[in-house]
């Protein structure tokens, strides 16, 4: 019986990295972003057209939300975030938009459709600013804190799960923190 | 009637090759360059398509990169700052080739540690194993009834054999 003893751990903690392995998301890249600011950039609204950049909102915490109309897991996002502008718990956190290489006119009537949850949006046609931020699969969000530094970064659509479990708690302390 | 149709298949074909030809137009441009790219970005991931090379994804993602790339190489960017580049964005999961660092020691050593285990554990078996064939009791010897028994045996099991073929 002893001599088997030494293969069965050695099995049984095979299993277990494998079962953690399993359970991992492999799109689940971790983002060398976090802890760092917010990179630079200077980006048209949506409507309106005035230019915005990280800069402008310093003191505040947001959220920087990557969207496009063509990006078919953000219609599983988008209510989730409607659904929490709307419920008014946390009336002080921006939600910026990032509409990324869409088409103005698809972009507004899709925004048109399904609500807008967004304080504004900017519009990055090129996805050079998505490259900045190191967007690979839309939609991601990054959490930013009144510094301008990135404080999380979220990939994959927001449920309604990760929104309470993760993100609000941490929205909540960042906004207690000083400026 | 097959001479018309095979015109015209001739002639849509010949329509079809200027789109065809599109995807290499940036070659004809630089092909010092393009060399360049399709080299470094080969040992770049596709994030979009994981285990596809930037070099060979179709993606829209490895397009734009490649297009980041070509212009970082025509500002006159250094390979290893084009890395530098894409880690600072994406992560030390773009490069194929991992960094060795603390994170990564395990990674890169992690063979060879099995190896020396795995060389420990035979030498160690095989050391036992020698001791144990000195230390065995002599073999007993037969008597010679049991010699006759163990023949008479065997005889008979090799002439059941025949039996069995014949």
């Amino acid at each position: 019986m002893k001599r088997f003893l030494i293969p069965i751990v050695l099995f049984i903690v095979l299993i277990g990295f494998l079962a953690v392995g399993l359970k991992r998301d492999p799109r689940d890249v971790p983002s060398p972003l976090v802890g760092k600011p917010a990179p630079a950039f200077s980006l048209p609204m949506l409507v309106g057209g005035q230019s915005l950049s990280p800069q402008d909102m310093r003191g505040k915490v947001w959220l920087f939300n990557v969207w496009a109309s063509w990006c078919v897991s953000c219609r599983d996002e988008h209510p989730v975030l409607v659904k929490f502008v709307k419920s008014g718990k946390m009336p002080e956190i921006l939600i910026v938009g990032l509409n990324y290489k869409d088409q103005t006119d698809d972009a507004k009537a899709w925004l048109a459709r399904f609500g807008n949850p967004y304080t504004l949006s900017l519009v990055d046609a090129d996805g050079r600013v998505g490259i900045d931020y190191g967007v690979y699969g839309v939609p991601e969000t990054y959490v930013i804190d009144k510094r301008g530094v990135i404080r999380m970064k979220h990939t994959g659509p927001i449920t309604e799960e990760s929104l309470t479990s993760r993100i609000m708690p941490l929205l909540a302390t960042l906004e207690a923190e000083p400026r | 009637m097959i001479k018309k149709f095979c015109l015209w298949l001739l002639l849509s074909l010949t329509l079809l090759a200027p789109l065809q030809a599109n995807e290499a137009v940036p070659m004809a441009e630089d092909p010092v360059l393009e060399a360049r790219l399709v080299q470094l970005s080969d040992n770049l991931r596709c994030l979009v398509c994981q285990n596809e090379s930037l070099s060979g994804s179709h993606a829209d993602l490895a397009k734009d990169l490649r297009r980041e790339i070509r212009g970082l190489m025509k500002a006159g960017k250094s390979d290893a700052e084009i890395l530098d580049f894409m880690v600072a964005r994406y992560g030390d999961f773009v490069l194929y080739r991992p960094p060795v660092k603390p994170t990564t020691w395990l990674l890169w050593g992690g063979p060879f540690v099995l190896l020396v285990a795995a060389i420990f554990l035979l030498l160690n078996l095989l050391r036992r194993r020698a001791v144990a064939l000195r230390d065995l009791p002599p073999p007993e010897q037969l008597s010679e009834a049991e010699r006759l028994r163990a023949r008479s045996l065997l005889d008979g099991e090799s002439s059941a054999k025949k039996d069995v073929l014949s």
